[in-house]
């Protein structure tokens, strides 16, 4: 658009060759970009001017990304790999101070956009920043508080070029020199102060929303840092890789960050709307049962005896009852939530569901989940008010089944289907894999799910293996892709 | 071929005047749609304006909009095109008399533009002024229906057995939207840009407050946008939507309250919640450092 005929040959090769590169980033990130998009992409770009870089990463964006929750991942891909591309693709360019940083990080002036207040950062002290911060997030002021983050993570992140340690840990360092909880504190204090006659609850709640708001987005700039200064020491291919965040789907349950933890959560409910349409649909769709003699033969009487028009019975598909059995102990506790979750949310697909939860003790949890519209409220009741300890809270696998088979173990019938949840780590405690056995015997199928990592099943004080030989399959599932396909065969 | 419109910024500011407030995303997109000659697919809660964009734009660039709004069990006949077999048949009953009509002839006659009653999608493409379309609600029809919507979207032209090909006269705008209810096919989103509504960030949203609701003032409308960006942070069944906020804030103009305080909210947070538990769940989290205080007010 902006470019003469000739350079625009040149560019258009230049910059049809850059999105390449960052399409196989995505799609080794995970995300689905088909050719078509690609090509679209490719195709967008050249109406955008492409000093606009907001307007080209929506560009980008709109071809490339067909799904909301892969946005995170896209947005982080992008800003590493178009932030230091030339001066064309490079930030507003005046704020980017990557020159002097090969040199030596500690030294320096800070980007020309510095403010008055920061101007020679090695004047500063610890207190005078804080001090800063503190006016900025009182204020909200952004540029401030960028410059603020930019001065912060040169300071306290301690990073050192070709180290390889990962950005957190030096978010995290930062973080706790910033000390935001205290910054919270005071900033909430002041807010007290300048209030004509105090503030009330609600508006203090107000306040802290503000404040917090702004506290994520100092965090997001401190975090933006980070990552440009990566990328300047190891460039923009390599920290892709190690940038690279796992889609919800892909995000394993037993190491989820409280980040991740609430993005799964979001993810979990079009997930199961999903799955429950697609699980209906198969069961409408599913008609061809066998011959109905009878009514065949009936029917054939209208073409003259001959069976032109064979008929096939209804096929009642029988649903099955479930039985969850489900470990609800520190480590697997998000597992079992979100199993316990699915399972629900599909129920219409079973004739009958009943939970259990242990951790030593065993308790069932089915009248929780009765006649509650949210199932989210039901678990969050298991979690508190149901009676699983038993000793000293510990996971016994054991004792939990003994417990089971006693209670309820003569309510297993042919059609149940009994499903165990549970990383088997038994703490040395007695296995009883006698009643697997016995359940396997009684039920129509006994399935375990675990949520390590198969190669770690029967290290250290687990005892899958045991269980897992009278199971009729034991799964690893540690991402709700896993579990989701798991359900999906299991109606 | 000629555009609609100059570039992104002239569509934000043509949205602007239609009281529409664009954020670059937005525009952006509006725009290369434009350019592109290809489908947007906006998705996001409810409430969030999708529907109003597709409005807004017909609006601003003087289109006239065309609405087929999806529903489970929509087909063919509803969606692209129908023979009106009625007028068919009259057609039919009339030839009967003469004697030297042809069985061909009477074929030909009847399968021809005079009896093809158009549905939104046929007519959207045979339009000959400037118009818009907007499929609403796209995640409601089977997955097999949104098969019908691909020849439109990737060639804009609709295939009629009896008929042939009719191709477009003019290229459409086109809006579908989606409640994300279920995932899309691959083939559709593959033809379309994407755009995720999400609600608006607070200062967007006080800007949409200052422009949807008259005699507010600045004041008014901060406590308002902030009030409901504290709500979305709770677990709630149903957030508030951008509607639901305006209003909000048009209650509070017509009770005559410049500032909100914990009863006015309390009083008045069943504009912006739905249902029992959300209501009761906010009240509770607002002032949950002064049970006694609460209690006298509700």
């Amino acid at each position: 658009m902006t470019t003469t005929p000739t350079d625009a040959a040149s560019s258009d090769k230049a910059l049809f060759d850059l999105l390449e590169g960052f399409v196989h980033e995505l799609r080794s990130a995970g995300l689905p970009v088909s050719l078509s998009e690609n090509i679209d992409a490719a195709e967008a770009v050249r109406h955008i001017p492409l000093e606009d870089r907001t307007a080209f990463k929506y560009a980008l964006a709109a071809t490339l990304v067909k799904n909301n929750a892969h946005w995170k991942t896209f947005e982080t891909l992008f800003e590493v790999y178009f932030s230091l591309r030339g001066d064309e693709y490079s930030l507003d360019g005046d704020d980017d101070p990557f020159g002097e940083l090969d040199l030596d990080m500690d030294e320096g002036e800070e980007g020309p956009q510095g403010e008055g207040g920061q101007g020679g950062g090695e004047g500063m002290s610890p207190e005078d920043l804080a001090e800063l911060l503190f006016q900025a997030m009182m204020r909200g002021d952004e540029t401030l508080m960028r410059a603020i983050a930019r001065q912060a993570v040169k300071r306290y992140a301690g990073m050192e070029p070709g180290r390889p340690v990962g950005g957190t840990y030096y978010l995290y360092r930062t973080l706790r020199n910033l000390d935001l909880d205290g910054l919270m504190e005071r900033l909430m204090d002041q807010a007290q102060e300048q209030a004509p006659d105090g503030l009330s609850p609600f508006e203090e709640r107000l306040e802290r929303d503000e404040f917090e708001a702004r506290m994520e987005q100092l965090r997001k700039e401190i975090e933006a840092e980070i990552r440009r200064r990566l990328v300047a020491d190891r460039g923009a291919e390599a920290m892709a890789k190690t940038l690279r965040k796992p889609l919800p789907e892909d995000v394993d349950f037993m190491h989820a960050s409280r980040e991740e933890m609430v993005g799964l959560r979001r993810a979990i409910y079009p997930l199961t709307r999903k799955l429950a349409a697609r699980l209906a649909r198969k069961r409408r769709h599913k008609r061809k049962g066998p011959l109905d003699f009878r009514n065949t033969v009936r029917h054939s009487l209208s073409y003259g005896g001959v069976p032109a028009d064979p008929r096939f019975k209804h096929p009642k598909p029988a649903k099955p009852e479930i039985f969850v059995i489900a470990d609800i102990s520190g480590s697997v506790a998000a597992f079992a939530r979100f199993t316990l979750h699915l399972v629900y949310a599909i129920s219409s697909q079973f004739s009958r569901v009943r939970a259990f939860v242990f951790i030593d003790g065993l308790d069932e949890v089915t009248d929780f989940f009765e006649g509650v519209d949210d199932i989210g409220e039901a678990i969050h009741r298991v979690n508190t008010e149901a009676d699983v300890v038993w000793v000293d809270g510990h996971s016994d696998y054991g004792h939990a089944f003994e417990v089971f088979w006693e209670k309820y173990g003569k309510e297993i019938g042919p059609k149940t289907t009994v499903l165990i949840l549970g990383d088997a780590r038994n703490n040395y405690h007695a296995s009883q894999a006698w009643i697997a056995k016995e359940i396997q015997h009684r039920a129509r199928k006994l399935f375990w799910l675990n949520p390590e990592p198969k190669a770690y099943w029967n290290t250290g004080d687990s005892i899958v293996g045991e269980y897992g030989a009278y199971c009729d399959g034991t799964f690893e599932v540690r991402n709700l892709r896993q579990l989701e396909r798991f359900v999906d065969n299991l109606v | 071929m000629t555009h609609r419109f100059d570039s992104v910024d002239a569509v934000r500011e043509g949205l602007r005047k239609v009281d529409y407030l664009a954020d670059e995303s937005i525009a952006g997109i509006a725009y290369l749609a434009d350019r592109l000659a290809k489908p947007v697919l906006i998705e996001g809660p409810a409430g969030t304006g999708k529907t109003q964009l597709a409005k807004s734009v017909a609006e601003m660039s003087g289109a006239r909009l065309i609405r087929l709004q999806c529903y489970e069990g929509l087909d063919e006949a509803k969606a692209l095109y129908e023979w009106n077999y009625k007028k068919q048949l009259l057609r039919i009953q009339v030839e009967r008399g003469e004697e030297d009509s042809s069985w061909t002839e009477i074929q030909d006659d009847i399968f021809s533009d005079e009896f093809l009653l158009p549905r939104p999608l046929l007519e959207a493409i045979t339009a000959e002024d400037p118009v818009v379309l907007l499929i609403d609600e796209v995640d409601r029809v089977e997955l097999e229906t949104e098969a019908l919507l691909l020849e439109i979207l990737s060639d804009y032209q609709v295939s009629i057995p009896e008929l042939g090909t009719i191709e477009a006269k003019q290229i459409p705008l086109v809006f579908l939207t989606s409640n994300n209810t279920r995932e899309l096919s691959e083939a559709l989103k593959r033809r379309c840009l994407f755009l995720h509504l999400d609600y608006p960030s607070m200062e967007r949203e006080k800007e949409i407050v200052l422009t949807k609701v008259p005699d507010i003032n600045d004041n008014l409308a901060e406590q308002v946008a902030r009030i409901v960006r504290s709500i979305r942070q709770l677990e709630l069944k149903k957030h508030p939507s951008v509607s639901e906020t305006l209003d909000w804030a048009r209650t509070l103009v017509l009770l005559g309250i410049e500032n909100i305080d914990e009863k006015d909210a309390v009083e008045t947070v069943n504009i912006l919640l739905k249902y029992r538990s959300d209501i009761e769940k906010a009240i509770k989290e607002f002032s949950s450092n002064s049970q006694a205080h609460f209690e006298t007010t509700s």
